[in-house]
C-alpha cells in the first residue's frame, strides 16, 4: 500500500533480478524521512490534566473523558507486564508527549485546504490521498501522530451505510455506537498498555458496517509517527454488524531517531452472526539501525470477540519493523461455530526482539481456529511465538490447528515457542505443531548452482517459506510485504 | 488457600528449633549445605500458581498441611522385606527398600554387588565415604530453586549409588519407595547417582504407600552425575495413593558420550509434579526422556522438563502421553533450550494426551529457545479423543465399546513402554497399564503388601 506508485511501475521489470537487488540493497529504511511540518505538541508526562487536555483539546463529550480517567487511575496501580521473552529498557512514561497533532486547518473541505507538506509527506509513502490513487479503491485513513488526517471514499462509503472515519469523529456523529463497543473488547483493565492507551488514546480509525453490506473495498488505515520524542497511542473500532463483510488493512512507518519510541496501540474488533472481518497488517515502524539504536517500542493489544454465530475474523500480520514487538492479536469465539484464524510472519534482524503470536479462545460450541505462525530471525535478534488456545468446559466439538515454524539465519540469533494450551473440554481436538531449523545448504548450493547468488537465494527460500501467509495478505500488500521481508534480511547473508 | 509464605514458615520454624536434632541423625556432608539453604529460603516461597512454570500445580499448597517429619530418624516398624515383594518376573535386580527416606537394603545385596559398586543410604555412605558425597551432593541441583532449598535443609537420608570406572552392571537396581506411618508423614529424600566414565548401570524406583488412607508428602531431588560415555536407564513408576502428594526433581549432567534414558510413569498417584532438568554439556551425548501419565478420579499429574544442550551434537527425544479422565487434570510443561554454540544438536518434543470424560483437563505448554542456527529442532502437542472410526471399526467387528476403548488406550501407551530397554520390564509394564486401564490396579500384582487393592489380591 506504501508504495504502490512504484510497484506499479517496476512491475514488468520485476523479473529482472538485477533490479530488484539494486532495489533491495539501495534502501536501508526507506521510511525514516522526518516531515517538517507545524506540529501540536504537549509537554512531556502524564497527569490527570494531560489527559483532560486531550479530551478537551478533542472536544470529547463527559462519557468519553470519564473513560479516560478511569482508565488513567487504573493505569497507576499496574506495572508493565515482563513475562514476554525481550529485554525492554525501562521506559520512563513521564518523559514521553502524549499528544501530538499536525497543525491542520479546521475540517479540510478537499485536499487543497490541507497542508501541502503533510500531502508531500504522504506521497513520498505512496499514500493513496490523491486522485490517482482513488481509482486503485482503496479507502484510506491516514493517522499521523495518533491523529486522523484525511479519510478518503468516504461519500461513496456512506451510500452503503458504511462508516469509515476517524474515531474523535466517531465520538462527535456517531457517539452511541461508539459509546456502546468502545472498550467492551478490549477493557481498560486489560493490561498495562491497554490502559495507557485507553487514557490517552489521540485518535484512530473506526468503521461500522450495518446488517448484510459487503465493504466493497478494502478500507486501509496508515499509521506515522512523525515528531519526536512522542508516543502513538491510536485506538482503532472495527464493528461487523450480521452479514456484514470487510476487509481491513493496516500499515505502518516511522522516521529513523535514535531514541526509542513508544507505540501503544489497541484495535478492537466485534463481529456479528455471520460476519466476515479480514484485518491485514504490515508493520514496519523504524527497527533501529545495525548497532540496535533507535527503533520503535510497539507494545499493542489486539482482540476481536467473535460473538455471533458462524462469525469470522481473521488476522494476517507481516511484522518486519520495531525494535521491540509485544503483540498478540486475539480471538474471543463466543458464537456458536464462530471461526479465528491467525496468520503471521515476523522476521527480526539486527537487535531487533519480538515477541509475538496469538490467543485463541474458545467459548462457543463448534468453533474452529487456526494459527500459522512464521518467525525468521538473521543478526542478533530473538523471535519469539507465544500463543494461548484455551477451549473453555463448554464448548463441545472445538477444533484447533497450530503450527508454528522459526527459520534462522546466523548463529547468534535465536527462535523461541511458547504455546500454552489449555483444555477444559473433552471433545476438543487441538494440535501444535513447531519446527526450527535453517536453511539447508542443499537448497542454496541448488540455487548457486543455476546462477542464483547467495543473498538472493535467501530471499527466494524465505518468500517460499512465508508464501502460506503471503497468500493471505490482499494483493497490494502481498507485493509490498514481500520487498519489505526482502529488505529487512538485507545484509543478514554471508 | 493458605498463604504460600506460611507453608514455608513451618518447615523453617522446624528447622530452627531441632537443628541439633537433624544434623546428628545425619552426616557432615548433607548437613555441610543447610546454612546455605536456610539463608536461600529467608525471605522467599515455595513456588504457587502465579509463579512461571508451576501454574497449574501450587507446590506451596501441596507442602501446606501440617506434615511429621521423622527428625528423630525412629524406625517405623515394618517388615517390609518379608511383606514387600515388587519383583519383576523375568528379570532379577538387585533390591533396596526405602521406607519413608531411610534404606533398608535386601539381606543378601551386599555379596551381590560388583567390587567397588555402591548402592546403599547416602547417609552412611556420606561418613564412608565423605569425598564422593562431599563432591557431587548438592552439585547440580540449585538452591536458588526454593523446593530443592527446603529439600537440601531437612533432608536426612537417602540413596547413593556409584558405579566406578568401566563397571558395567549386569543387574538391574530396583528401589522401593514405600510410605508407611500411623501419621500424616512427610519425607525429604535425595538419591545421587554418580556415574564414572564408561560405566553402566539401571535402576527401578516403584513409589508406593502402605496406606491408602493415610496422608503423605514425599519431596524428592534425584541427581544423576555421568561420566563420559557412561550408560544411565532411571524408571520412575508412581504407584501410590490418591492421599500422597509428590514433588519430584530430577537433575541430570551429562558429559561426552553419555546416555541416559528417563522414564517416568505415574499410575497411581494424588497430586504429582515431577521437575526433569537435563543438562548436555558434553558433546555427542544422547538423552532420552518419557513420560506418561494415567489419572483418573480427582488425580493430578504436572510433568515439567527442561532439556538444555550445551555441548556439540547431541541429540534429545522427550515423548510424554497423557490419559486423563474423570476429574482428574494434566499438566506438561516441556522446554528444549540449545544454547549458542551448541551446533549441530537435534532436539524432538512430543506431547500426546488424550481426554477420556467431560471433566478431565489438559493443559500443555511445550516451549522451544534456540539460540543457534545449525539444528534441529521440532515440538508437537496434541490433545483430543480416540479416534471414533478406530472404535466404530472395532465394536462393528464385535467388540464392546467399553473394550474396544481400553484396546486403543492401551495401544496409545505402547510407544512410551517401549522406550524400555530391559526386556521383561517392559512386559510387565504392558500388563500393569492394561490393568490401570480396567481399572483394577491399585498397586503393582504380585507383591504381597497391605497396599492391595483386594480384587488384585485375590486374582
Amino acid at each position: 500500500m506504501k508504495d504502490m506508485t512504484t510497484d506499479k511501475t517496476t512491475k514488468p521489470e520485476k523479473n529482472d533480478s538485477k533490479n530488484v537487488i539494486d532495489n533491495v540493497t539501495g534502501n536501508e529504511y526507506k521510511y525514516g524521512f522526518t516531515t517538517d511540518i507545524d506540529t501540536d505538541i504537549i509537554p512531556r508526562g502524564l497527569n490527570e490534566d494531560v489527559v483532560r487536555f486531550i479530551s478537551a483539546k478533542k472536544g470529547e463529550p463527559e462519557w468519553l473523558l470519564e473513560f479516560r480517567l478511569k482508565a488513567f487511575r487504573h493505569w497507576l496501580t499496574l506495572t508493565p507486564p515482563e513475562w514476554a521473552h525481550l529485554d525492554i529498557p525501562e521506559i520512563d512514561f513521564q518523559a514521553i508527549s502524549y499528544y501530538a497533532a499536525p497543525k491542520v486547518k479546521e475540517n479540510p473541505k478537499s485536499l487543497d485546504e490541507v497542508d501541502p507538506e503533510l500531502l508531500d509527506t504522504f506521497s513520498k509513502l505512496g499514500i493513496s490521498l490523491d486522485e490517482q490513487k482513488k481509482l486503485t479503491g482503496v479507502a484510506v485513513d491516514a493517522v499521523m501522530d495518533s491523529v486522523s488526517v484525511k479519510t478518503t471514499h468516504r461519500d461513496k462509503l456512506a451510500e452503503l451505510g458504511v462508516i469509515f472515519c476517524s474515531i474523535s469523529e466517531a465520538v462527535k456523529d456517531y457517539p452511541e455506537l461508539v459509546q456502546k463497543y468502545l472498550g467492551k473488547v478490549v477493557p481498560y483493565t486489560d493490561n498495562f498498555y491497554a490502559a495507557l492507551n485507553s487514557a490517552v488514546f489521540s485518535d484512530g480509525s473506526f468503521v461500522y458496517i450495518p446488517k448484510g453490506v459487503r465493504c466493497p473495498m478494502e478500507l486501509s488505515t496508515y499509521f506515522r509517527i512523525n515528531a519526536a520524542g512522542t508516543g502513538q497511542f491510536e485506538r482503532t473500532l472495527i464493528v461487523a454488524d450480521d452479514d456484514a463483510y470487510v476487509s481491513y488493512l493496516e500499515g505502518c512507518t516511522a522516521p529513523m531517531r535514535d531514541e526509542n519510541q513508544l507505540h501503544a496501540a489497541i484495535v478492537e474488533i466485534i463481529v456479528e452472526d455471520r460476519a466476515e472481518v479480514k484485518y491485514s497488517t504490515v508493520q514496519n515502524w523504524y527497527a533501529g539501525d545495525k548497532q540496535g539504536r533507535g527503533g520503535v517500542y510497539n507494545f499493542v493489544t489486539k482482540r476481536g470477540l467473535c460473538r455471533g454465530d458462524h462469525s469470522k475474523l481473521s488476522w494476517t500480520q507481516v511484522e518486519t519493523g520495531s525494535a521491540i514487538t509485544w503483540k498478540y492479536p486475539s480471538c474471543v469465539l463466543s458464537g456458536e461455530g464462530a471461526v479465528g484464524e491467525f496468520y503471521s510472519v515476523a522476521v527480526t534482524n539486527n537487535y531487533q526482539q519480538a515477541d509475538t503470536g496469538t490467543k485463541m479462545i474458545h467459548l462457543g460450541s463448534n468453533t474452529r481456529s487456526t494459527i500459522v505462525s512464521k518467525g525468521i530471525s538473521a543478526g542478533h535478534s530473538q523471535n519469539s511465538y507465544r500463543g494461548l488456545v484455551k477451549v473453555a468446559p463448554k464448548a463441545n466439538g472445538c477444533r484447533n490447528y497450530t503450527q508454528c515454524d522459526s527459520l534462522l539465519l546466523s548463529s547468534t540469533c535465536g527462535a523461541h515457542t511458547f504455546p500454552y494450551i489449555d483444555v477444559l473440554n473433552d471433545t476438543a481436538v487441538v494440535e501444535h505443531e513447531a519446527t526450527t531449523s535453517k536453511i539447508s545448504e542443499d537448497q542454496i548450493f541448488y540455487c548457486n548452482q543455476r546462477g542464483i547468488p547467495t543473498e538472493e537465494a535467501v530471499g527466494l527460500i524465505v518468500n517460499g517459506y512465508a508464501k502460506e501467509v503471503m497468500n493471505k495478505l490482499p494483493m497490494e500488500f502481498a507485493v509490498e510485504a514481500q520487498k519489505l521481508l526482502q529488505i529487512t534480511l538485507e545484509g543478514s547473508v554471508g | 488457600m493458605s498463604t504460600p509464605v506460611n507453608s514455608l514458615t513451618q518447615y523453617i520454624e522446624l528447622y530452627t528449633t531441632h537443628k541439633a536434632d537433624i544434623n546428628a541423625n545425619s552426616a557432615p556432608a548433607l548437613n555441610a549445605l543447610r546454612p546455605q539453604a536456610l539463608s536461600q529460603l529467608t525471605d522467599t516461597a515455595l513456588p504457587h500458581t502465579d509463579t512461571e512454570g508451576y501454574e497449574r500445580t501450587s507446590i506451596a499448597e501441596m507442602f501446606a498441611p501440617d506434615f511429621g517429619v521423622n527428625i528423630m530418624r525412629m524406625n517405623i516398624p515394618v517388615d517390609v522385606a518379608a511383606s514387600f515383594r515388587c519383583d519383576v518376573p523375568n528379570i532379577s535386580t538387585l533390591l533396596g527398600i526405602v521406607v519413608n527416606d531411610s534404606f533398608h537394603p535386601t539381606a543378601t545385596l551386599h555379596n551381590k554387588l560388583h567390587d567397588g559398586v555402591i548402592f546403599g543410604s547416602l547417609c552412611k555412605n556420606a561418613t564412608t565415604h565423605s569425598e564422593l558425597v562431599a563432591k557431587h551432593y548438592g552439585s547440580l541441583a540449585p538452591l536458588t530453586n526454593p523446593s530443592v532449598a527446603l529439600n537440601t535443609l531437612l533432608c536426612q537420608d537417602g540413596v547413593l549409588i556409584y558405579v566406578p570406572k568401566s563397571v558395567k552392571l549386569e543387574k538391574p537396581l530396583q528401589l522401593v519407595n514405600i510410605f508407611s506411618s500411623p501419621a500424616p508423614l512427610a519425607a525429604f529424600r535425595r538419591i545421587l547417582v554418580v556415574l564414572e566414565d564408561d560405566a553402566e548401570a539401571r535402576l527401578l524406583i516403584c513409589d508406593h504407600a502402605q496406606d491408602n488412607e493415610q496422608q503423605y508428602l514425599a519431596s524428592q531431588v534425584i541427581e544423576v552425575i555421568m561420566g563420559r560415555n557412561s550408560i544411565f536407564d532411571l524408571y520412575d513408576i508412581e504407584d501410590s495413593s490418591p492421599n500422597t502428594r509428590r514433588h519430584s526433581m530430577l537433575y541430570a549432567s551429562q558429559s561426552d558420550g553419555s546416555n541416559l534414558l528417563v522414564n517416568g510413569m505415574t499410575l497411581e498417584c494424588g497430586t504429582t509434579r515431577n521437575d526433569y532438568n537435563i543438562q548436555l554439556p558434553g558433546s555427542h551425548a544422547e538423552t532420552t526422556l518419557a513420560g506418561m501419565a494415567i489419572a483418573s478420579g480427582t488425580q493430578h499429574v504436572d510433568n515439567n522438563s527442561q532439556v538444555t544442550h550445551t555441548g556439540c551434537s547431541s541429540k534429545s527425544n522427550q515423548l510424554f502421553k497423557y490419559v486423563i479422565d474423570d476429574n482428574a487434570t494434566g499438566a506438561f510443561e516441556g522446554g528444549i533450550l540449545v544454547a549458542p554454540g551448541a551446533q549441530y544438536t537435534e532436539a524432538y518434543q512430543s506431547n500426546r494426551n488424550l481426554l477420556a470424560s467431560t471433566g478431565a483437563r489438559m493443559h500443555t505448554k511445550p516451549q522451544l529457545e534456540i539460540y543457534n542456527d545449525d539444528v534441529k529442532c521440532s515440538h508437537g502437542a496434541t490433545t483430543g479423543q480416540l479416534d471414533g472410526e478406530a472404535l466404530f471399526y472395532m465394536r462393528s467387528r464385535g467388540i464392546p465399546e467399553s473394550e474396544a476403548r481400553t484396546m486403543l488406550m492401551q495401544a496409545f501407551m505402547t510407544d512410551v513402554i517401549d522406550t524400555v530397554r530391559i526386556p521383561g520390564l517392559c512386559e510387565r509394564l504392558h500388563y500393569l497399564v492394561d490393568k490401570r486401564f480396567q481399572g483394577g490396579l491399585r498397586q503393582c500384582g504380585s507383591c504381597g503388601s497391605s497396599c492391595h487393592d483386594t480384587k488384585t489380591k485375590q486374582q
